[in-house]
């Protein structure tokens, strides 16, 4: 009898997912998913998608979801965890939606210690819109809102969120990792995990970060999205354990 | 006093941001909760977070308020848009204050067309409830979260800064465990046992945006016929019927008090819901009443209504005092005299 | 019958605590009451006044246009307020810090020298129920024992003292006018 080595994980849905070829939202939805059934908390986990290119999310995670408006996605869920004290509340955020739109949001749940988790999926443009300036838009990246490239003089700089989130006292879990390669996605899938574990063990405000290709937007090939991951982009966010309170914490 | 009548109503969730004149709300919502078990109260760190987080709590079957006032209020109505649209129960508190822009923190009643012509983005309404006395508040209160559940929509309680400092005595209802509320079968709480759940807003597809347009239309008529209501006070024999609302209605019944004692035979229409406007009653009116005085503490928002209700039946006067100004009975009571004279209504 | 009485003051005086006990009274007697407070930055330094209205029946406007009575506690208030009174009314005023006569003859003027009376019983913060209890004496809307209830609802827990020392006041505000002096 045949091994099934590879299969849908329980809370997808049957759904063909509406991401472009090569794009890393396909990657983390499976990821998250296959952590929900892993933790065994699919019928206890409420999702929050953004406005953004993951607006969608509902359609394909087999899981309670409630829609936020653009950026207020900490917030939405501050409310649902807030009444549901006993569930696990995730908000899955893009760069615009967390970093710009929705800063005061996140930097004031984070501060309160919500006992949420976040998934901050950066790409470095507004997907959806059609490519942007977003706040995490590298100096130089050229963008359809900056011609010629992000110039910091004119445009500001590529926004350090979760390192300001890492100073709120109320988190306790921040990490950026990136899904670019068979390695850090493995490692994305241990942040996640994580993540979601010391939200189980009430404590506190967690998030992880998520460097993830653009290749439409980015006008690069999905192999060449990859690698402009590894060569660009982490040298302005690096990959690391932002804030870690957690261990020893988690049961 | 919306704060005990919202906890006693099985409000457990209230999320806002300071805002004069109705602090006095938030502050007593604070401590109430506080003493709950099963309250929260979150100072939120803005207007937006707050109607975000009752987007939450809502969505995970909590009754739900906040509370604020102009400039708040619209800074929430994005919010307020996505929870009429994603059908979701809360109720808002609007202690209305002198405007536009930051204006003052005096009672006024400028919010009118905010409040009852949808205020945010797209076609939706709100209900909207217009108490003129604390023991009407307390009771309103209770209604609001009624509303709120069995319409699945946001409901709003308009007040004023006199409203929101007024004391006098009130009776409230029993407290509701919430506990003992009938179950939502749509919100969520995780979904075991039973498939996943959507709550959302974005309807790409135009024909399904359309059909959800449609039936929020049929739900906002079926509220139109169900609840619009409104008080009166000396109809019965009356040839000029002011109208007013709230704090504006109360000044306006002092002003009809002394009018009647002068001998003319004045009342007063006061819309409990300004939408739905209680149109029917107040045609219902026209057959008798050829003058109405439309007395408002802005330069002329609820007029429109009367206009739109009456159909040019009936003669629609004006007299507003907008930015703050709280005009007294006195004031009125001229301004009945003179039109009540002017239009001849003394004359058989 | 219904009666409408206005306090104003500084803020700082008690002005509010006036009303808002005298509120509370009333509504222990049975009556409707609705109390108004002036809401604000204004209150903040500067004047502060609330409406008082006690009445048999429904309470219609909570504003005054012309009060019955007026609680007077400094020389602004007393300017501002005295063309207001209702013809046949009353005034009773702070005569300590007001050493103006009201200009109107066709109302009752009652002046009580309360910063002074509540130095002889060693508290400023008497001031606000000295005059309060001269209130009650001259329009007996409700009675010293009512507002003595209403005080302790409101302020639960104070000390003994301090509450033996507010009755103090209310008695000799209330004596100051029924010894016929204020005239």
């Amino acid at each position: 009898m045949a091994k099934k080595v590879f299969q849908r994980p329980k809370y997808l849905k049957k759904a063909v997912f509406h991401y472009c070829p090569g794009c890393g939202h396909s990657i983390i939805h499976r990821l998250i998913a296959e952590i929900i059934e892993e933790l065994d908390i699919g019928e206890k986990v409420i999702g929050v998608p953004p406005a953004g290119c993951a607006v969608l999310a509902y359609d394909y995670f087999d899981v309670d979801m409630g829609e936020s408006p653009h950026g207020r996605g900490a917030a939405v869920a501050t409310g649902i965890k807030r009444i549901l004290p006993d569930r696990i509340v995730f908000s899955y955020q893009g760069d615009g939606d967390i970093a710009a739109i929705g800063t005061a949001e996140t930097i004031h749940a984070a501060n309160r210690g919500e006992n949420i988790t976040t998934i901050f999926v950066n790409n470095g443009v507004y997907g959806m819109t059609g490519g942007q300036m977003a706040p995490t838009t590298l100096a130089g990246q050229n963008s359809t809102t900056t011609p010629g490239g992000r110039d910091v003089k004119r445009d500001g700089f590529p926004l350090d969120l979760s390192e300001m989130l890492a100073i709120a006292r109320g988190s306790v879990y921040i990490e950026r990792t990136a899904v670019n390669s068979p390695k850090n996605i493995m490692r994305t899938k241990r942040a996640i995990t994580k993540a979601f574990k010391a939200q189980m063990d009430g404590l506190g405000f967690s998030l992880v970060e998520i460097l993830s290709p653009c290749p439409t937007n980015w006008k690069l090939s999905s192999v060449d999205a990859c690698k402009w991951v590894e060569e660009s982009m982490v040298k302005t966010f690096p990959l690391k354990v932002i804030k870690d309170e957690v261990e020893g914490a988690i049961s | 006093m919306i704060g005990e009548a919202a906890v006693r109503a099985g409000c457990r969730f209230y999320a806002g941001y300071p805002i004069t004149p109705q602090n006095e709300l938030a502050e007593y919502t604070a401590s109430a909760m506080a003493r709950l078990e099963d309250g929260t109260f979150i100072q939120a760190e803005s207007e937006i977070a707050a109607i975000n987080m009752l987007i939450g709590a809502s969505m995970a079957g909590a009754r739900v308020m906040t509370s604020s006032s102009g400039p708040g209020i619209s800074l929430k109505q994005e919010g307020i848009s996505f929870l009429a649209a994603m059908e979701l129960p809360a109720v808002i508190v609007n202690t209305m204050r002198g405007g536009p822009g930051l204006g003052n923190i005096a009672p006024a009643q400028g919010d009118y067309f905010q409040a009852t012509r949808g205020g945010g983005h797209g076609d939706y309404r709100t209900i909207v409830l217009a108490p003129a006395s604390g023991q009407e508040l307390a009771g309103l209160t209770r209604k609001a979260f009624e509303y709120a559940d069995e319409y699945k929509t946001p409901v709003f309680i308009l007040g004023d800064g006199m409203m929101g400092q007024m004391m006098e005595p009130v009776e409230f209802p029993e407290p509701i465990d919430p506990r003992s509320l009938p179950p939502k079968p749509w919100i969520l709480d995780g979904a075991k046992g039973r498939p996943s759940r959507i709550i959302k807003s974005l309807l790409l597809d135009t024909s399904v945006e359309e059909d959800h347009n449609w039936k929020l239309t049929r739900k906002y008529e079926r509220i139109t016929r169900e609840i619009a209501r409104a008080d009166t006070y000396m109809t019965t024999d009356a040839r000029l019927v002011v109208t007013a609302y709230g704090t504006a209605a109360r000044i306006a019944k002092g002003a009809i008090k002394r009018a009647r004692e002068l001998g003319l035979k004045v009342g007063l229409f006061r819309p409990v819901t300004l939408w739905p406007f209680p149109k029917r009653a107040l045609v219902e009116m026209s057959r008798q009443v050829k003058d109405f005085l439309v007395f408002e503490m802005s330069t002329g928002q609820m007029l429109e209504d009367v206009k739109l209700s009456l159909e040019g039946r009936s003669n629609v006067h004006f007299y507003g005092r907008p930015g703050g100004i709280i005009s007294t009975p006195d004031e009125i009571a001229k301004v009945i005299n003179t039109l009540y004279h002017r239009q001849h209504l003394n004359e058989d | 019958m219904t009666s409408k009485t206005i306090f104003s003051g500084f803020g700082g005086q008690g002005v509010l605590m006036m009303g808002y006990v005298l509120a509370v009274a009333a509504m222990r007697d049975g009556k409707e009451v609705t109390y108004l407070p002036t809401y604000g930055a204004e209150v903040r330094g500067g004047t502060a006044n609330c409406t008082v209205s006690i009445s048999d029946e429904e309470i219609f406007s909570p504003v005054a246009s012309s009060p019955d009575y007026g609680v007077i506690m400094n020389m602004p208030s007393l300017v501002k307020y005295e063309s207001t009174i209702k013809k046949g009314g009353a005034i009773i005023l702070n005569s300590s810090l007001i050493d103006t006569d009201p200009a109107r003859d066709d109302i009752d003027v009652v002046k009580i020298p309360a910063n002074d009376i509540a130095k002889k019983l060693g508290s400023d913060r008497t001031i606000n129920m000295i005059m309060l209890g001269a209130f009650v004496a001259k329009t007996q809307v409700t009675t010293l024992d009512s507002i003595m209830n209403g005080l302790t609802e409101i302020v639960k827990g104070k000390k003994a003292s301090i509450m033996k020392l507010n009755r103090k006041g209310l008695d000799r505000g209330a004596e100051y006018v029924s010894k016929g002096a204020g005239k």
